[in-house]
């Protein structure tokens, strides 16, 4: 409990600080686009009590959804590919192409084809969000111990078993790297879905309160995104020092080791 | 002797082939292991064994020959069989504690809770690790990592243990103490061994027969029968005379097998 309170306090120290400082230069100015941290504070608290069911939680919820069924679909497909040497052979071209495209270039494309309702914005993040999760998983499948792959067909492990007992778990470090890469760009593209044709969510809001004008509001959108990408990191980190306590009590292990 | 096998190798032959080079790891072995014997296999290194040992255990097919296990061809890793490897570091799931370790594999196969508690809770007191049940595999030392890795394939009561140089890792003393553990074992569960090694004095301690192989391409150079007293002892057994004759006749054959594979070797440069 003290080393988790230790790393809280560690990770809020710099941003502590930060903040004092903004305050401290802000605070007599002056000027219409850039207003004092005061100010922006003083408007966060009525502006989002009222915006919290309209544009807050349904852009929370679409992140999460479409988060989810990024690293789902990353698993799902990584894992067969990272199993299958021809079979990845044979897609790895594609998918290069694929993932070079940047996803906010789709949006038009997925207006297109699903209108700008909240399907769109989960397949925008959903096809930028996939790629780490899917390419640390086919990296990760790959890397399944063969001596522990062995050890399953020996006792008669197959199939199902086997994924769950050994693929899934032997991956996961690789995996959990690429589903926190993946939060940051779901993050990123939850905002982005939502400042084209929306009508709803934190990127709306923002692009709102810029068109209307109201300056320290839409700085407080920005400042609420800040908070939101923060909570969603550190409780990214107490998920996966949960999941991964093995992998990290390992590799301390053959540090004090070697 | 054929009649009573519970296994046998027939005329096995393994050659990899990969990469425009042709590898003939085993060229033409057969031997037969009987019901409740320790057999250990012994011979020079880069002679096949591990090919063997994964040949036998079916996780690798032979190019041609048969393995057959209580009269049924092996095709894949056949039921009743269990395996221990030397990389015990890596035959232990990281991500499970010791007690999961030992009991994923009869969970997979259906034990009921009261028999897998059973069967786990002994199989980790007769490897002397009652007290690690929650720790992870990575907490322990090598030696207490292969005490596990020997429980898990306890608890799976196999009929045929494979041990492919189990105890290489270790150190010496706990390397003495693992062979008397693994005898213990053999002997309390009537379970058939075969156990493969590169080192001498442990074959001929260990074994009741030991299989001394060529260099590759591999075959059976002799098979000599043990006669040292059943019940064996770290001093007396390995300082008695009959154990300096045995092990001299196995070094003997060894170092002719490695004399007769440089002659090979330059005749055909």
């Amino acid at each position: 409990m003290s080393r988790a309170l230790r790393t809280l306090l560690a990770a809020l120290g710099l941003p502590v600080v930060l903040f004092a400082l903004w305050w401290l230069v802000s605070a007599d100015s002056k000027s219409f686009y850039l207003p004092s941290l005061r100010a922006i504070l003083d408007t966060f608290g009525p502006t989002w009590s009222e915006r919290w069911t309209t544009d807050v939680l349904p852009s929370v919820a679409r992140l999460l959804l479409g988060y989810a069924g990024a690293v789902i679909a990353g698993v799902a497909l990584g894992v067969p590919l990272g199993a299958r040497p021809r079979l990845r052979a044979a897609l790895e071209p594609a998918l290069e192409v694929f993932r070079a495209i940047p996803p906010p270039a789709l949006v038009p494309v997925f207006m297109l084809l699903f209108g700008i309702g909240t399907p769109m914005k989960l397949l925008v993040i959903v096809s930028g969000a996939v790629w780490p999760v899917l390419l640390n998983t086919i990296e990760g499948v790959r890397a399944v111990d063969e001596v522990l792959s062995d050890t399953c067909r020996s006792y008669g492990i197959t199939g199902v078993a086997r994924l769950r007992v050994l693929v899934l778990r032997g991956a996961s470090p690789q995996i959990v790297t690429g589903m926190r890469q993946a939060l940051s760009i779901a993050i990123i593209l939850m905002v982005i879905s939502e400042m084209f044709a929306s009508s709803s969510g934190l990127g709306y809001a923002i692009v709102d309160f810029q068109r209307a004008f109201s300056i320290p509001q839409m700085w407080s959108g920005i400042l609420l995104l800040g908070v939101l990408g923060f909570v969603l990191s550190i409780a990214f980190g107490v998920f996966e020092a949960r999941a991964l306590r093995w992998y990290h009590g390992q590799r301390r292990t053959h540090r004090e080791d070697g | 002797m054929t009649e009573t096998a519970l296994l046998e190798v027939r005329r096995l032959r393994k050659v990899y082939d990969g990469h425009g080079r042709v590898v003939e790891a085993i060229g033409d072995l057969s031997f037969a292991c009987a019901a409740g014997e320790l057999v250990c296999i012994v011979g020079p290194s880069g002679a096949g064994k591990t090919t063997l040992l994964r040949c036998v255990a079916g996780l690798l097919a032979p190019t041609t020959g048969e393995v057959v296990l209580g009269g049924a061809r092996i095709a894949g890793p056949p039921a009743g069989m269990a395996v221990v490897f030397q990389e015990y570091g890596r035959s232990l799931f990281p991500w499970l504690t010791v007690w999961r370790n030992v009991a994923l594999p009869l969970e997979q196969h259906g034990a009921s809770r009261g028999e897998l508690r059973r069967l786990v809770d002994d199989a980790l007191a007769e490897v002397g690790l009652a007290d690690v049940h929650t720790a992870y595999p990575w907490q322990l030392s090598g030696g207490m990592q292969q005490r596990v890795a020997i429980a898990r394939a306890i608890a799976y009561r196999p009929k045929i243990l494979l041990m492919d140089e189990p105890f290489a890792a270790v150190d010496a003393q706990t390397r003495a103490d693992l062979e008397d553990l693994t005898l213990r074992v053999w002997r309390r569960h009537g379970v058939t061994v075969l156990f493969v090694t590169h080192d001498i004095d442990e074959a001929v301690y260990m074994g009741q027969r030991v299989l001394i192989l060529s260099s590759s391409p591999t075959r059976v150079i002799e098979d000599v029968a043990i006669d040292l007293a059943a019940e064996r002892d770290q001093l007396a057994t390995r300082s008695s005379a009959r154990f300096a004759e045995l092990r001299s006749r196995v070094y003997e054959q060894i170092q002719r097998a490695k004399r007769a594979r440089g002659q090979a070797g330059e005749g055909r440069s």
